[in-house]
């Protein structure tokens, strides 16, 4: 996502959260709307084609990472249907891999990736519990200021936290990215817990408290457990969102030992001549991670998206 | 071996750290007398998350506002220069006009193409529909970095003398042309375009799923009163639909341009701005860390504030309008 894919921890500007599941849902079948597998053949070849035109550039990458460096470079890759037994290999994946250091790459953005996504989180969750169910001054106008700051670029940040990891020494760790990216997906991240959290039956939370549970032991217990859609739900898209960043992790951890996989696809990418088949590969591996993500975890993530605005 | 190790460590370090400190900070707040106890506690809670909001986001973009008014080292005020000679200098107005035409042009292509694509594809068998969204919705996870390299094989350019390796110059030798040298032909801007469809490539997706969830969420009754009088698809769709689903329709129309206003990566890594299609995250970048110069890249990235205030304004006011309705 670029941007946006995603842009896609900065996407949510209005999605309001999820709700827990209906307790009529199963019984529920939804209706058929406008005209249910009554499409004609004009429609059906039309989604086909634009299906195909959707799918044509990725085949064209996934194919060429697979050739030989002199085939790769010297023909277009359509032309392997002509003879599709020839020529096949993965040296290109070895050489990137090894070579081209993108194993390193590869690692470094897991490294960056998982606690940027768990910590946000956690501060997320906790800062949703008490502006759900405590009562302290200015909750109010805090959240109101969560709320505008939800499309804050975060470019705006960047030259002063710039300077903070230089005099830090904090420049080229992975806890510069960690924690910028907790504070860039903070606003979204505890709009999206918080609005889910309003959902729950405020009566549990009530009777564990008489029966003498502290808020802490509510939040874990009983929230956490309750908020897992939700939870999972923003964990994908900061997953995705933080994986495949590239400004963030250009500025602050740029092309040292902890260089992550984005960047160093940019790098190959800009240094063109050493081969377009080692460029496939790496951008092969560069997308692996987030699509198996999102091929494993679409319902989730699509109930995120949609649940609420779609209400609203 | 040592090296997965070491990943492993630092991540447990990371995500162990951040749970230690709420459990350090809750034991001690738990030692308080009572009342004391009930007063402290939500700030423990929310604490943290107010910490890294402020430190990463509201303290830098203030200092960001007066690095703007500052010269290239940010050691001297020179009050409104950085923004008077951007605003003066050819190319930062060419920059401004693509990026303009980014917001105008993406988020209505990719807005009309969601809802196509969720009309035409609600009329399919439910498995063919599933397939259908889920081709349509899977860019949507590819970085646009990743993006720009699977679409250097569709506009990638070879002399005339070679064999194209590039899709779309394939198909124009194919027909008898000479190959075209797609992203460095800024006549009508086709440059632009050609980036711009790479954006709509991983974005449809988006737009599609939303709007299909709010499509299959309008009453059967309204559609069905909608026939008994005679309406035909069309009418039913732009005068029963469309109204009943203009909130998500506005939704994603913000998103996306949200989105859009800070296109970095796919121009970054295709032309980094060359060839007349800069815009303004990468002028940004480009002024930061090519030229140095904090003064004009706080003033680029002000402006760009700016053009968001609206859109914020409408955010708090909507969001307040549904705290007021529940």
């Amino acid at each position: 996502m670029t941007t946006q894919s995603p842009a896609l921890g900065t996407t949510g500007t209005e999605e309001k959260p999820l709700q827990p599941a209906s307790p009529d849902r199963g019984r529920r079948t939804p209706a058929p709307k406008l005209a249910r597998g009554q499409a004609n053949w004009g429609v059906k070849i039309l989604l086909v084609v634009l299906c195909l035109l959707w799918l044509l550039p990725t085949v064209g990458l996934l194919v060429t990472s697979f050739r030989e460096p002199d085939a790769a470079n010297s023909t277009g890759w359509w032309t392997v249907f002509t003879a599709p037994f020839s020529n096949w290999s993965v040296e290109n994946y070895r050489q990137v891999l090894l070579e081209e250091d993108f194993g390193r790459a590869f690692l470094n953005s897991f490294v960056i990736t998982i606690p940027a996504t768990i910590i946000p989180i956690l501060f997320a969750a906790f800062a949703a519990y008490a502006f759900t169910f405590m009562k302290f001054v200015g909750r109010d106008f805090l959240f109101i200021l969560i709320v505008g700051l939800l499309v804050v670029p975060n470019q705006v940040a960047l030259v002063p936290l710039l300077q903070l990891y230089a005099r830090a020494d904090l420049v080229g760790t992975f806890a510069a990215v960690w924690l910028a990216h907790t504070g860039f997906g903070m606003p979204l991240a505890i709009f999206i817990l918080r609005g889910y959290m309003q959902t729950l039956p405020r009566s549990i939370i009530e009777s564990a408290s008489v029966d003498g549970a502290s808020h802490f032991t509510t939040f874990w217990r009983l929230i956490v457990p309750m908020s897992v859609p939700a939870l999972a739900a923003f964990a994908i898209f900061q997953f995705l969102w933080v994986w495949n960043d590239l400004l963030i992790a250009l500025l602050f951890l740029g092309a040292g030992d902890n260089i992550a996989v984005t960047v160093r696809l940019a790098g190959l990418i800009g240094s063109a001549g050493q081969g377009w088949q080692l460029l496939t590969a790496g951008a092969f591996i560069t997308i692996s991670v987030p699509l198996l993500v999102f091929i494993a975890l679409q319902r989730y993530f699509v109930r995120g998206l949609t649940s609420g605005s779609v209400k609203g | 071996m040592i090296k997965i190790i070491n990943a492993v460590l630092a991540v447990l370090a990371g995500v162990g750290g951040a749970m230690v400190l709420y459990f350090v900070l809750n034991f001690a707040v738990e030692r308080l007398p009572g009342k004391w106890e009930h007063r402290i506690k939500p700030y423990v809670f929310i604490g943290p998350a107010l910490l890294v909001i402020g430190v990463f986001l509201i303290y830098p973009a203030v200092q960001t506002f007066v690095y703007s008014f500052a010269n290239d080292d940010s050691t001297e005020f020179v009050g409104f220069q950085n923004y008077t000679e951007l605003l003066g200098s050819e190319a930062f107005r060419r920059t401004l006009l693509n990026t303009l035409l980014w917001i105008i042009i993406v988020p209505v292509v990719v807005v009309v193409m969601g809802m196509a694509v969720a009309v035409l594809a609600d009329r399919l068998g439910a498995r063919s529909e599933k397939t259908t969204k889920t081709i349509i919705f899977l860019p949507m996870a590819i970085s646009g970095v990743g993006a720009a390299a699977i679409w250097g094989f569709i506009y990638a350019s070879r002399p005339p003398t070679q064999d194209q390796i590039g899709l779309l110059n394939a198909v124009v030798v194919g027909l008898g042309f000479d190959p075209v040298a797609w992203l460095q032909i800024d006549t009508g801007k086709l440059n632009s375009l050609l980036l711009m469809v790479i954006m709509i490539w991983t974005q449809v997706g988006f737009a599609m799923v939303l709007l299909s969830a709010a499509i299959k969420s309008v009453p059967e009754e309204t559609l069905e009163a909608a026939r008994i009088d005679g309406a035909n698809e069309v009418q039913t769709f732009f005068r029963v639909v469309v109204p009943q689903i203009w909130a998500t329709v506005i939704t994603v129309f913000i998103t996306v341009l949200i989105g859009v206003m800070k296109v970095f990566d796919i121009v970054y890594t295709t032309t980094n701005g060359n060839f007349n299609t800069n815009v303004i995250a990468v002028q940004f970048f480009n002024e930061l860390f090519t030229n140095g110069n904090n003064g004009y890249a706080g003033a680029i990235v002000i402006m760009l504030m700016i053009a968001i205030i609206p859109v914020m304004a409408y955010q708090v006011r909507h969001f307040k309008k549904q705290e007021a309705a529940s």
